[in-house]
């Protein structure tokens, strides 16, 4: 774009280099400062997830190697104890290790977060291309049928489902696959409709390409982008919407320590000891902030008019 | 050349009734009645889901804490609220009876419709929503411009920062520590002579009440960040299109270019989205409710769900999904208003 000229005095003409949309959409993911520091927050909570829980003992890797405490141990003499070097971040009114317990939290949000939207992309990326690809009744019928799912409130909705299958992580799983995918087939379908317009997938059509290649080879590639982006900004959705079904006590129940059980139960005992909802509260802030960053990095990054 | 009062929409706004043609002003009804009869399968498609996912749910709504009713009572609850019948049955009867607007008795507050349920608990969540949404917006739609304005300076950064923090923070960890600072640490602080009350709403319709301060906030804080960042993101796109750069060039004053060529065009995205906003206030009353112990139709919504009150579940769904409906086609309609290449083509 811009031609410098160097401290030699000779033109540095800055020629485009030939890069593939990855690679491109990575140099400019990485120009953005707080894209990185969100992805670097996310992939350090996801190691400091998988410590707390592989292997499966109580407290996972953390606790063998002694730097953490067992998440469920409970010693009631011990509750509402300021943060030490045994309980970094104090105890709980059971006088549960708030600090082991805040990485299990972790391992939870990070799950219902980040695989939620892969049933999401099943779902919604499966009928809004159907009724892209098809268009006609198909598509008048699919798409009817979102603008009843729209009707719904969001939150509402999840929790009618979760109260039909009873409080567990599962049920809130399929609880936000079967709501979330909504925005995600409106997206696709009105992608595949722009793309089906374009001269070279007629030329493709024209030439022969059976429709399944026709999905996979260019509908697929080209509706990517802000696919993925949309789905990352469903991660902090997915993981707000557990930690608040968690809080209203119909999602995840204790003892396992959800950030959202935990900070109803911090919020049960806010007048004794506010460091209890503190610390998962912040847990959930940073990471839905991490994500959302992320997010607004990729989608700058994918977007081919922000490209130089 | 003056900006005259409606703006937004076009000169001689005060009649704006009358710039729409005939025919058009036909369509418009034309469209507005389509839509209002649109809303009968929606509703009917919602009643239907709910119903058939509350009966799926384990529980009922005779289960006791502790100490169980004894069979015969249960059978006897049963056949006083129709509950014995085959389940098409008892959905055909409500659906009956909501087609009369008769919603049907609360299965766990004996005596009580749920219409009057929902009639004392919904000045409140209407009061907490409007203050919010009356804040909301100007707040809103303030912050982005002037973000969008000054891009890349220090209020650019402040205010996008805020707006950022703001719509990554779940509203309940946001109320929580609003009571922390401003409840509990006020009280600590003052030695309890000044603080911010934690809980209630003394009066429903009151909308100055210090009591609503926090409960605002709390629910406004993520809304109103989105609209400011998506204020500011379509305000920075319209400041680049080249209608903008014509109008700087041929040397409008500052305020017209702003007014008349940038807002003018970019709040149109930001009305489609009040739509969707009205709804997560609504939606997103449930936790603020819960949270400062306010006695509206979210807490009602929620407590029905976990005591499997049927009756109370089917008609908050009804009127939340009809709200939505609703409120969706205000902004559509009003669409037509603000963007003139809008047609009503459906």
């Amino acid at each position: 774009m811009a031609t410098a000229i160097g401290l030699a005095g000779q033109v540095d003409w800055d020629v485009p280099e030939q890069t593939g949309l990855w690679k491109d959409a990575w140099v400019r993911f990485r120009r953005n400062r707080l894209a990185v520091a969100g992805l670097v927050v996310i992939v350090l909570m996801i190691v400091l997830a998988l410590g707390a829980r592989l292997p499966t003992a109580p407290g996972g890797l953390w606790r063998i190697l002694h730097l953490t405490n067992e998440p469920f141990l409970q010693d009631v003499t011990n509750s509402y104890a300021t943060p030490s070097l045994q309980h970094p971040l104090g105890t709980d009114i059971l006088g549960r290790d708030q600090l082991s317990r805040i990485l299990y939290g972790a391992s939870i949000s990070l799950t219902i977060g980040i695989v939620v939207q892969f049933l999401i992309l099943g779902i919604g990326g499966s009928i809004g291309m159907a009724a892209g690809y098809f268009g006609g009744w198909i598509d008048n019928l699919l798409m009817r049928f979102t603008d009843i799912m729209y009707a719904f409130p969001d939150l509402l909705l999840v929790l009618v489902f979760v109260a039909a299958f009873g409080p567990s992580f599962w049920s809130i799983f399929i609880a936000l696959g079967l709501v979330y995918w909504v925005g995600l087939a409106r997206l696709v379908r009105g992608q595949v409709l722009s793309i089906k317009e374009k001269e070279y997938v007629e030329a493709a059509i024209m030439t022969g390409t059976s429709p399944l290649k026709l999905i996979v080879k260019h509908l697929v590639p080209n509706s990517l982008g802000p696919v993925i982006v949309t789905l990352t900004f469903g991660i902090p959705a997915a993981i707000f919407t557990e930690a608040a079904l968690s809080f209203l006590g119909i999602g995840i129940r204790p003892p396992e320590p959800s950030w959202g059980v935990m900070i109803e139960d911090g919020y049960a005992g806010i007048f004794a000891d506010p460091r209890q909802v503190i610390f998962p509260g912040i847990a959930v802030a940073l990471t839905m902030l991490s994500f959302t960053f992320v997010g607004d990095g990729l989608r700058d990054a994918l977007d081919p008019r922000m490209r130089r | 050349m003056s900006v005259t009062a409606g703006a937004p929409f076009r000169r001689g706004a005060p009649s704006f009734l009358s710039w729409i043609p005939t025919g058009r002003g036909t369509t418009l009804t034309i469209y507005i009645v389509k839509r209002l009869l649109w809303m009968i399968p929606v509703l009917f498609f919602v009643i239907v889901i709910t119903f058939v996912l509350m009966h799926l749910a384990p529980g009922s709504p005779w289960d006791r804490e502790g100490r169980q009713l004894s069979p015969q009572v249960v059978e006897n609850l049963n056949i006083k609220y129709g509950l014995d019948k085959p389940l098409w049955q008892q959905f055909v009867i409500y659906v009956w009876g909501v087609i009369h607007f008769d919603f049907g008795d609360s299965l766990r507050q004996p005596g009580q419709h749920v219409s009057d349920l929902i009639l004392v608990s919904w000045p409140y969540t209407f009061t907490l929503g409007a203050v919010t949404f009356i804040l909301l917006v100007p707040i809103g739609i303030g912050l982005g411009v002037i973000a969008a304005l000054r891009q890349n300076s220090l209020v650019d950064y402040t205010a996008l920062g805020l707006a950022t923090a703001a719509a990554s923070t779940p509203n309940f960890v946001v109320g929580i520590f609003l009571i922390i600072i401003f409840a509990l640490g006020m009280n600590k602080l003052t030695g309890g002579t000044f603080y911010f009350p934690t809980g209630g709403m003394p009066s429903p319709f009151n909308p100055f009440q210090v009591e609503l301060i926090m409960p605002v906030i709390t629910l406004g804080a993520l809304p109103t960040a989105y609209i400011a960042r998506l204020t500011r993101s379509s305000t920075l796109d319209t400041l680049r299109q080249d209608f903008v750069r014509t109008a700087w060039a041929k040397g409008l004053k500052a305020r017209l270019v702003v007014v008349r060529h940038v807002l003018k065009n970019s709040l149109i995205p930001v009305v489609t989205a009040l739509g969707p906003t009205f709804a997560f206030l609504i939606t997103g009353s449930f936790i603020t409710e819960t949270l400062f112990s306010i006695p509206g139709i979210g807490r009602t919504f929620v407590s029905s769900i976990a005591a499997r009150d049927y009756t109370v579940i089917l008609g908050t769904t009804i009127l939340f999904a009809l709200l939505i409906a609703l409120v969706n086609l205000v902004v559509d309609v009003l669409y037509v208003f603000i963007d003139p290449r809008v047609r009503l083509t459906e």
